[in-house]
């Protein structure tokens, strides 16, 4: 049969990778959002998806009010960072001393607000960008890619690297460590460790805005797609092992494969069922997230 | 036979060996006191002896039977209790109802029971509260049984979680600095409180830094430092070892003391 | 004043009093129906104020429990031509079952990974039961049959309000009567200090599953009583957002309070009905409130109440 030609397996093997690899790229950016924050207060974001919702609708919206894309793109990150700024103050500062149940619950009170609001300034329907190089597909070893793919995938590889970079080589950037490290210490060698926690809410923002820009052109968005981004992004973080941000770009990564090709190749009605089986088998049997694995010590 | 039967115990957290090669024996219806610097390996060794932390090697015997590896329950099951140098209190719930808890071993664990308030479950109830209230009154915390324990004040806490440890009806009693924090007076209670617990049959393994306490109430003193046992005997030959006074305060102190042993 | 009553009591009467005051008054069957959907909520949250109130163990899939009651309720009468009480009573029984094969591995996690462990079991649920559409309806949901008793047939709005009343107060008893026992003492002790608790002889891991199926059983029976009252049920009662309405309730009333449960469930269930005006704004009214009681009023409105009316009576 036609059907089962050797060149048509490697095709289908590799559309299902490389949009695996597109959607675990946003999972992976949600995930690492989530870790910033995590490590520098011990907030567990529940509206880190929110962002990248936010990130998508207000680029469709200002680009619909006649601004070039770029500037609509740079806009809408600045109207997130903005909002993550607002979370921090109105929200986390006040509430400081909650323990974690407390906080879990007021990030999901915020995504709560965030996607309530969506509506009211954006509206219900599903939006589109147009691809940033046309949408003309691209074949790759027999597959059929959206340029857009790219974008995707480098614009990660760019986020985290430019991170990394930033929180190795620059003052700020080795505050926000030693924050992460051990906000106590940090606060005595005289960080003001509020003002880092904001920094990271700020920058987990734009983080999810510009993964939310970069996929809209290939997933589409609307007010709602928040809820589920910040489950899965926060199963990509327990994946690679909380607080540990490269585990987590790994994290969503695989998870983002495992979905794509569970989809594929299983079912693609329980595509989503894929990601929290998995979630679930890791944290049963290594705790401890998969980048730690080797260390996990039970007494 | 001792009640408590210590050999070759060792344990190491990331290679740092915290205990090494310890053994001792503590015979039934003593006051054993443990007794050693800041970072011996004391409260480590309860943990081991309590079932906290898993031994790496040695064994552990309670009353002749093997009971290394066992967990914390079933080691206060055969009758094994403790307390805690850090409180390990149940701070919302009252003063009444952490004694209570201490019975628990000896209650009925039939949830339906407990469901439907049976009149079995009833008379459990009751008598459970008699005998934690009898506990509470053994430290003089029977005034205060329907406080929460988490709004007491210090010394009163540390009575509380010897209380509590009775209430279990420990044939073996570990704790770990019942007299930390307290005033002349409080310790003048423990004091007086341990020697009645011992004199009811019940044995006591003791950790505590008040020497006063230690050399005045102890049967037999063993002296840890470093993981390892020092030296074991009778608290007036511990006291004028040099070699603990030396682990102590250090060579130069140890022997000004040794040479003037009023001050010992 | 001679008679003294201890806090269950109290508890106790103040349930039948929130239960039968209103059912006497109440000027129309839309009334009846929210004060149903009152008792069921609370109910559900009472199971979840057991597992987190009392003993500390996070969940943010408890609408997973509840809606395998919803749903055993519908399923089997519709497949299989039970009765639609046996159905409801094999619902409870079978999310008890699941909360006891899955809580002990489940339940050796704490705190951030024992909530996304418990989310991702209700997202399994509701992903099942969206994608099973020949038994479910999918998205849609299906029809529940009636329940008969005697002949006669449940469905008006004052039946199910005494009848949830009735439940909710043999759930209050229920839970008050194992708080105040070996068992309630044992899941509040570790909530404290497991290490404590060990030591006095608690097998903590016996006693999160004990507390994780018991929690499981009042979901059950209130998705259960949820499903036989409205006639129809959608995947929509395990979605992670009823789950976070759940923990919302229990916060809000108060973790450690049993009426607390209560309160917090007439607060979430009765506002947006209050606010129908701005149905628009519903999540976001739903957002703002969660953030603010948390901000400032963290301890729940009923300790935070009792707090401040002990503070006045003992000056």
């Amino acid at each position: 049969m036609d059907d089962l030609s050797g060149s048509n397996v490697m095709a289908d093997f590799v559309q299902f990778a490389m949009s695996g690899l597109t959607v675990g790229a946003v999972y992976a950016l949600v995930a690492l959002g989530f870790t910033l924050i995590y490590n520098a207060s011990s907030v567990v974001n529940f509206a880190q998806g929110e962002f990248v919702m936010l990130g998508g609708m207000a680029t469709v919206f200002l680009a619909a009010l006649g601004l070039p894309i770029p500037l609509a793109a740079l806009a809408a990150v600045a109207v997130a960072v903005v909002t993550g700024l607002l979370v921090h103050t109105l929200v986390i500062e006040p509430a400081r001393g909650a323990n974690a149940v407390t906080l879990i619950i007021l990030t999901i009170g915020v995504s709560l607000v965030l996607r309530g609001a969506a509506p009211l300034v954006f509206d219900k329907q599903f939006h589109k960008l147009p691809g940033f190089s046309g949408e003309e597909p691209v074949s790759l070893l027999g597959a059929l890619v959206q340029p857009q793919a790219f974008w995707v995938v480098g614009g990660t590889a760019v986020i985290v690297l430019a991170l990394k970079v930033f929180l190795a080589h620059t003052l700020f950037g080795k505050a926000v460590l030693a924050t992460a490290a051990d906000r106590m210490a940090a606060r005595l060698s005289g960080i003001n460790t509020s003002v880092i926690v904001g920094f990271c809410f700020a920058m987990s923002a734009a983080i999810g805005a510009i993964a939310g820009i970069l996929v809209t052109p290939i997933t589409l968005t609307s007010y709602d797609v928040g809820v589920i981004l910040s489950l899965k992004g926060f199963a990509a973080a327990v994946l690679g092992g909380i607080g540990n941000p490269l585990g987590a770009v790994a994290g969503g990564l695989l998870l983002g494969l495992l979905e794509s090709f569970a989809a594929g190749y299983l079912s693609s009605t329980y595509k989503d069922a894929v990601a929290f089986a998995i979630l679930i088998a890791v944290l049963i049997v290594m705790p401890g997230g998969l980048a730690r694995v080797k260390h996990v010590e039970r007494v | 036979m001792s009640i408590l039967a210590v050999d070759g115990l060792g344990i190491a957290f990331g290679g740092i060996r915290a205990l090494d090669a310890v053994s001792f024996a503590v015979p039934r219806g003593m006051i054993f006191s443990i007794i050693g610097p800041n970072g011996a390996g004391k409260t480590t060794l309860f943990n081991v002896i309590s079932g906290i932390y898993r031994t790496t090697d040695g064994t552990l015997a309670v009353d002749g039977l093997d009971v290394t590896g066992l967990r914390p329950a079933t080691l206060a099951s055969l009758g094994l209790s403790r307390t805690f140098q850090n409180l390990q209190l149940f701070t919302r719930m009252t003063v009444l109802e952490n004694a209570m808890t201490g019975r628990h071993r000896h209650e009925s664990r039939a949830i339906l029971g407990h469901l439907v308030r049976s009149p079995a479950t009833r008379a459990q109830e009751r008598r459970s509260r008699e005998l934690a209230m009898a506990c509470l009154a053994r430290v003089g915390l029977d005034g205060e049984a329907g406080r929460l324990a988490g709004a007491l004040p210090y010394g009163a806490m540390k009575r509380l979680e010897i209380a509590r440890a009775l209430a279990t009806e420990p044939r073996l009693l570990l704790l770990d600095e019942p007299a930390a924090g307290c005033n002349a007076a409080e310790t003048e209670e423990i004091d007086r409180l341990l020697v009645d617990i011992a004199a009811s049959g019940i044995t006591i393994v003791l950790i505590e830094h008040d020497m006063k306490l230690v050399m005045g109430i102890s049967h037999r003193v063993l002296v840890l430092v470093e993981g390892r046992v020092l030296t074991e005997g009778e608290p007036h030959e511990v006291a004028r070892d040099p070699r603990v006074i030396e682990a102590y305060l250090g060579r130069d102190a140890a022997h000004r003391l040794v040479e003037a042993p009023s001050y010992a | 004043m001679a008679l003294k009553l201890s806090p269950a009591v109290l508890i106790l009467i103040a349930t039948v009093l929130i239960v039968v005051l209103p059912g006497l008054v109440l000027p129309s069957p839309y009334y009846y129906r929210v004060g149903a959907l009152v008792f069921i909520s609370a109910l559900a949250v009472i199971g979840l104020n057991l597992l987190m109130g009392y003993a500390g163990q996070v969940s943010l899939g408890h609408a997973g429990f509840f809606a395998i009651g919803a749903y055993g309720t519908a399923i089997l009468p519709a497949q299989l031509g039970w009765p639609p009480l046996l159905a409801a009573a094999t619902g409870v029984v079978l999310a008890a079952a699941l909360a006891f094969a899955i809580g002990r591995p489940i339940l050796r996690l704490r705190g951030q990974h024992l909530a996304v462990a418990t989310l991702g079991i209700g997202m399994l649920i509701t992903m099942v039961l969206n994608a099973e559409v020949a038994i479910t309806g999918g998205p849609d949901g299906m029809a529940v049959a009636r329940a008969t008793v005697f002949g006669f047939k449940l469905r008006a709005p004052e039946t199910w309000y005494w009848i949830s009343g009735g439940l909710l107060i043999l759930g209050v008893v229920a839970a008050l009567n194992l708080l105040n026992s070996p068992t309630g003492r044992a899941l509040r002790a570790l909530h404290d200090s497991e290490v404590a608790a060990e030591v006095l002889g608690i097998d903590v891991t016996r006693y999160k599953l004990v507390v994780f199926v018991a929690a499981s059983v009042y979901a059950a029976v209130a998705g259960a009583a949820l499903a036989l009252f409205s006639g129809h049920v959608t995947p929509d009662v395990g979605s992670f957002l009823r789950s976070v309405e759940f923990v919302t309730m229990a916060v809000i009333g108060g973790l450690g309070s049993i009426l607390g449960s209560i309160v917090g469930a007439a607060v979430l269930v009765i506002l947006p009905q209050v606010l129908t005006v701005f149905q628009e704004y519903e999540t976001l009214v739903l957002g703002v409130m969660i953030i603010l009681f948390m901000i400032f009023l963290r301890g729940g409105i009923v300790p935070g109440l009792a707090a401040r009316l002990t503070a006045r009576l003992t000056p």
